[in-house]
């Protein structure tokens, strides 16, 4: 078991035949995810060889799936052609689209949201501006690193995309059952509550580390879903608690304007609901070590 | 990007909505010829991006060409709250005002959307108003594809309970407001106060806006509202070698990979400074995935360039990158740098994890640089930077 992704997903990549595409195709093919083709209306019926195995370029998604079967869609496109990338996705009903494009503008964030709740939420949107997700020894969508850490009982949830990396190198000796990263854009798909939800409900995760970041109210509203709704043990880790107000660093969401926000908001919220917060990533990784006695 | 009242204005003026006449200008002169076009008065406006300029002075009538000259004179370069005035803006004076109102479009993160906030209660802080009297603002949920048409906006005044004499301006001015809205891209806008003046007409007298940066690629015109003029230098010399860097007030110099890390190397440094004296971060700078010696040269150029730094923690999690990869950009960096004449004489801490370590620290030892130290855990790092900071 795992959430969202295992061994039996047929993924497909929107934005293949790009540099950045290519890249990570290649790489999530060595990790064994099974990448049944690509998307590009201008390239249609070709094929890319990746070290030997030749995968099917198709015109659109609709037709990606018909072909294949495919289930899941990651999206490399650049920034300014990532919302029609994604409403394709959302139109073709594909139930899982993971956006790993960053820059994307935020009314392009907000127009594709819409556009799912229309279409009745059927695509499971992870992203944009995030690492993707890893089932560890099953199926790795995105660009977290597969070979830093290996299968388990963790379940991880993260809003940073080399802090998700830290944290699952940190307790590599546990392993995870699925690592999902959500983004720090101001708005996203898949939220740490869906995640949260979904670890509670998959068997074989037997505790959460939840990453938050400064800026929005994210994280007090996963307080409060895991004080009435999450019976696992829970650890989490806020950054930001130097950054400056009205500074944004790096992350379009990663902002403090005035009160609510701030990092220690969030670790306040956070331990009221239960949860066990570190000061440092190593130090939340031990505390996640001490609770399942690994 | 935070706009100046004056662009916010011009944006306003672009889309229809109604504001009163008003220039720019950043030498005291130029006020007299404006006003003498305004009719022979007008209203001298610091423009600054930080509330309560009125009571600071920064804000003053002038009831002749003369006496806009000398009200600019003492506005511009007058300090508010930490903000240098460098510009003012001569603005037509306004009519006498009936009611204040207050009306804006934002982002809202909790219910991905977009969000309509209206109050008659205009004039204050909307904050202070959302505190006091909630009943006194109306939100409103705004789908982002369905958007504010006449009906929408009728629907805001209605929730806000605007005067049904003003009602049809009101939604006039919400109509342009989504306009700019989303034609700008914008993250804010807002009007505060929105004015209903003796004519009976509508005016928007003050206003903010806040633009997605992200959405530069289809606005060039985008380029020319950057204030370049309160960009510190060294995030100045940052942003054109596209790095990502914010200047802070402490002593260790930070470099890492990724936005999330790097403002947790911030945080694990301020805590470890605790033990050295309160020393703290000097930066945020995030070289991001896959960066080549010379960005790392570039990265190291900045810091090492900050008079404030007195340690530098170069904290890298190897994931796509290998650190093998990274620990040859540091080496090379250096020498890049000592090639150039630069005088590199803090000491570097060196944390590499992930993809590759062993292979990276090996470069680092073998390198034998005598300012690098390798401490191979990030709290451990931390520490030790800290440490040499302090001692400085």
């Amino acid at each position: 078991m795992a959430i969202w992704l295992n061994k039996d997903s047929k993924v497909i990549v929107q934005g293949m035949t790009g540099a950045t595409g290519m890249k990570h195709t290649k790489l999530m093919l060595g990790d064994g995810t099974n990448v049944v083709g690509g998307v590009n209306p201008r390239k249609a019926d070709t094929t890319v060889d990746f070290d030997g195995t030749e995968v099917p370029v198709f015109g659109t998604v609709a037709e990606a799936i018909e072909k294949t079967g495919a289930n899941v869609s990651v999206i490399f496109v650049p920034e300014k052609f990532t919302k029609a990338a994604v409403v394709e996705a959302i139109d073709a009903e594909i139930p899982l689209a993971v956006v790993i494009t960053e820059g994307i503008a935020v009314h392009d964030t907000a127009s594709f949201w819409a556009h799912a709740k229309k279409k009745g939420n059927k695509t499971r949107i992870i992203g944009p501006n995030c690492p993707g997700i890893i089932t560890p020894g099953q199926s790795n969508v995105g660009i977290i690193p597969g070979d830093i850490t290996k299968p388990g009982r963790i379940g991880l949830v993260s809003k940073s995309g080399t802090l998700t990396y830290q944290m699952m190198y940190e307790l590599r000796d546990i392993g995870f059952s699925t690592a999902v990263g959500i983004g720090g854009d101001p708005i996203i798909g898949t939220t740490h509550i869906d995640a949260l939800a979904a670890f509670q409900d998959d068997p074989e995760t037997e505790l959460i580390v939840m990453i938050g970041e400064i800026g929005g109210d994210a994280e007090e509203r996963a307080a409060a879903f895991i004080k009435e709704n999450v019976t696992k043990p829970v650890v989490g880790y806020v950054a930001g608690f130097t950054a400056p107000e009205g500074k944004t660093m790096g992350h379009a969401g990663a902002i403090v304007s005035g009160s609510s926000g701030t990092a220690q908001a969030k670790k306040e919220a956070l331990e009221a609901a239960g949860v066990k917060v570190g000061k440092t990533p190593t130090e939340t990784a031990k505390l996640a070590r001490e609770i399942l006695g690994g | 990007m935070d706009l100046f009242e004056y662009q916010a204005r011009d944006l306003f003026a672009k889309h229809d909505v109604p504001v009163l006449a008003g220039e720019v200008i950043d030498t005291p002169e130029a006020a007299r010829a404006i006003t003498e076009r305004l009719g022979g008065k007008s209203v001298v406006k610091a423009q600054v991006k930080v509330g309560g300029r009125g009571k600071a002075g920064g804000v003053k009538l002038a009831a002749t060409p003369d006496e806009a000259v000398a009200r600019a004179t003492d506005i511009l370069g007058m300090d508010i709250k930490g903000h240098t005035v460098h510009k003012v803006m001569i603005a037509e004076t306004a009519p006498e005002i009936v009611e204040e109102y207050y009306v804006s479009f934002l982002l809202d993160r909790a219910n991905r959307t977009f969000l309509s906030i209206a109050s008659v209660e205009g004039g204050v802080e909307i904050e202070e108003v959302a505190a006091t009297r909630p009943e006194a603002v109306a939100k409103t949920l705004i789908d982002p594809i369905d958007g504010v048409d006449e009906a929408k906006a009728r629907e805001i005044v209605e929730a806000a309970k605007f005067p049904a004499e003003v009602a049809d301006k009101v939604v006039n001015v919400l109509v342009k407001l989504w306009d700019t809205f989303i034609k700008e891209d914008a993250l804010l806008v807002e009007v505060n106060p929105l004015a209903k003046v003796a004519s009976g007409d509508v005016l928007a007298l003050d206003g903010k806006v806040s633009l997605d940066d992200n959405a530069e690629f289809r606005h060039p015109d985008f380029e020319a509202l950057h204030d370049k003029a309160a960009a510190n230098p060294l995030e100045a010399a940052a942003k054109e070698k596209n790095l990502n860097y914010v200047k802070l007030d402490g002593e260790v110099g930070i470099i890492g990979n990724g936005a999330g890390l790097v403002m947790s190397t911030l945080d694990v440094v301020a805590y470890a400074g605790e033990n050295h004296g309160g020393v703290k971060p000097a930066n945020f700078l995030d070289i991001g995935g896959g960066a080549s010696a010379q960005v790392m040269a570039n990265g190291l150029e900045i810091i090492l360039g900050d008079p404030d730094v007195k340690s530098v923690f170069v904290n890298v999690f190897g994931g796509i990158t290998a650190c093998d990869e990274v620990a040859n950009g540091i080496v090379q960096a250096l020498k890049l740098l000592e090639d150039r004449g630069e005088k590199v004489e803090k000491p570097l801490v060196v944390r590499l994890d992930g993809n590759n370590a062993e292979l990276g620290r090996k470069i680092l030892t073998d390198a034998n640089h005598p300012l690098v130290q390798r401490v191979d855990t990030m709290d451990g790092a931390a520490d030790k930077a800290a440490e040499l900071a302090a001692a400085k």
